[in-house]
């Protein structure tokens, strides 16, 4: 158990967690093997349908790239958390879960049956319960990962720049639900074919 | 640039195959929306230059699926949406193909601004004072819209904006580029599914104008050919050609 605590868990590779976080906690996902991608969601605990919005986040902020001083905001306004803490550098919010149909599109129509991200999703909502159903499913982020656009407007995926141990923190500025989908993804480089653990710490 | 008088001619136009169904105005700061029929085509126009088109795409069947800007984004390596770019929905299908575009960037990044945002950056114009030049929000309009059709703001998906260019640094700065798009300048949508578009015409939310200026757009419907083998949104990169047969296979 990291010190202080509240709460810690291994989460592994191609496992969903969600959980609520009160307002002035702080989450630590930590990277723990390198290069993995931790696919986040947050959600208003007292209003889901005011969720974590990627647009209004990178727009506010005039800038693609989540780090510290990042306020990630709600499809309502809101600010959800503020990243306080960043080892990594960088976190991409453009380019989404990996989903069963996306990789047949990306990769080849016989991957249906590889696990993904979204199945992960569905899985810890369905579960939830409380209304939550598939179109609360909105566009995440990629902790961890380098999604870099060009001045053309090209997308590319680039090696990670993340490392064993570097961690991202962040502190709710209302109390949210986080919900995480540890990437299964075989077919991508953003985490060097390996799918590895992440831990998640909580503080008061 | 294309002035103001002349006529744009898209490939689709001169096909005898393709003929007019309607056509519509969306004035400045309205919403718009329409069933798109798969095989037929939305023609969106900017009249006056210097437009910006909110708009949300939604399987019509099933309005669960819609219009996904990551899937979209990474299934063709773009942060930006032109001729040749498709539209993909959440399960891998195509909702609709840019066909046409005299623009050349439309931005799928930087979403809808809300009535708080709308409010700090042009202040309070009210409807009792304004009538229909009221200031409007797209987040607003987008909400109402889709309540008309059973749904609310936890369907709101990333909106694209037509007729916007935001650019991207290599620090990840975001900057919009004013003077883009020009009278006349057009983009054109084919529908390879049944698709619900809601459009709306509210400025761009990175738009530095400071003053509330929304200009109209003038649509326009029209019956289009299948995409053939060769079509250029199918064979533009392996993962279109992939997502084509994925939609094609909805309607076996």
């Amino acid at each position: 158990m990291t010190a202080d605590a509240i709460y810690e868990a291994t989460v592994l590779a191609g496992e969903p967690w969600m959980r609520e976080i009160r307002k002035g906690q702080t989450l630590r996902i930590l990277d723990l093997e390198g290069n993995q991608a931790a696919d986040t969601l947050f959600y208003n605990a007292h209003d889901y349908e005011d969720r974590y919005s990627a647009q209004d986040t990178i727009r506010e902020q005039a800038s693609i790239y989540l780090t510290t001083g990042t306020r990630l905001q709600s499809l309502k306004g809101n600010t959800l958390l503020t990243i306080v803490a960043d080892t990594c550098g960088r976190h991409d919010t453009l380019g989404g879960a990996c989903a069963t149909e996306s990789n047949m599109v990306r990769y080849a129509l016989e991957k249906r049956h590889m696990h993904a991200c979204r199945q992960s999703f569905v899985k810890a909502i369905t579960e939830w319960g409380r209304g939550l159903d598939k179109r609360d499913i909105s566009h995440n982020i990629n902790f961890f990962m380098n999604v870099p656009v060009t001045a053309e407007g090209r997308l590319t995926f680039e090696d990670g720049v993340s490392a064993p141990g570097k961690y991202v923190e962040m502190r709710a500025e209302m109390d949210v639900l986080a919900l995480i989908s540890n990437c299964p993804q075989l077919n991508n480089p953003c985490n060097a074919y390996n799918p590895t653990p992440i831990r998640v710490s909580i503080w008061d | 640039m294309t002035p103001a008088t002349a006529t744009p001619v898209a490939a689709s136009v001169t096909s005898p195959a393709t003929h007019l169904l309607f056509e519509d105005v969306v004035r400045e700061g309205a919403t718009w929306s329409h069933v798109l029929k798969r095989g037929t085509a939305l023609r969106i126009t900017d009249t006056l230059g210097g437009a910006n088109v909110g708009a949300l795409f939604y399987n019509w069947e099933n309005t669960a699926e819609r219009y996904n800007m990551p899937d979209s984004l990474k299934a063709q390596h773009i942060a930006r949406l032109t001729r040749g770019c498709v539209l993909y929905s959440d399960m891998g299908r195509i909702l609709c193909s840019i066909t046409g575009d005299t623009v050349g960037w439309h931005d799928p990044l930087s979403g809808c601004a809300n009535a708080a945002q709308a409010r700090a950056k042009y202040g309070e114009l009210t409807y009792q004072d304004a009538r229909n030049a009221c200031v409007k929000n797209a987040y607003d309009a987008f909400v109402i819209e889709l309540a008309k059709y059973g749904m609310s703001a936890r369907d709101l998906p990333a909106p694209v904006n037509f007729f916007s260019r935001v650019v991207v640094n290599e620090a990840g700065a975001m900057t919009f580029i004013t003077e883009h798009s020009k009278a006349g300048d057009f983009v054109e949508l084919r529908a390879e599914m049944n698709v619900l578009v809601i459009l709306n015409t509210c400025q761009h939310p990175l738009d530095p104008n400071p003053r509330y200026e929304p200009r109209p757009v003038s649509v326009s419907v029209r019956r289009v050919p299948p995409p053939a083998a060769d079509d250029a949104c199918r064979v533009s990169r392996p993962e279109n050609g992939r997502g084509f047969i994925l939609t094609e296979r909805y309607f076996l």
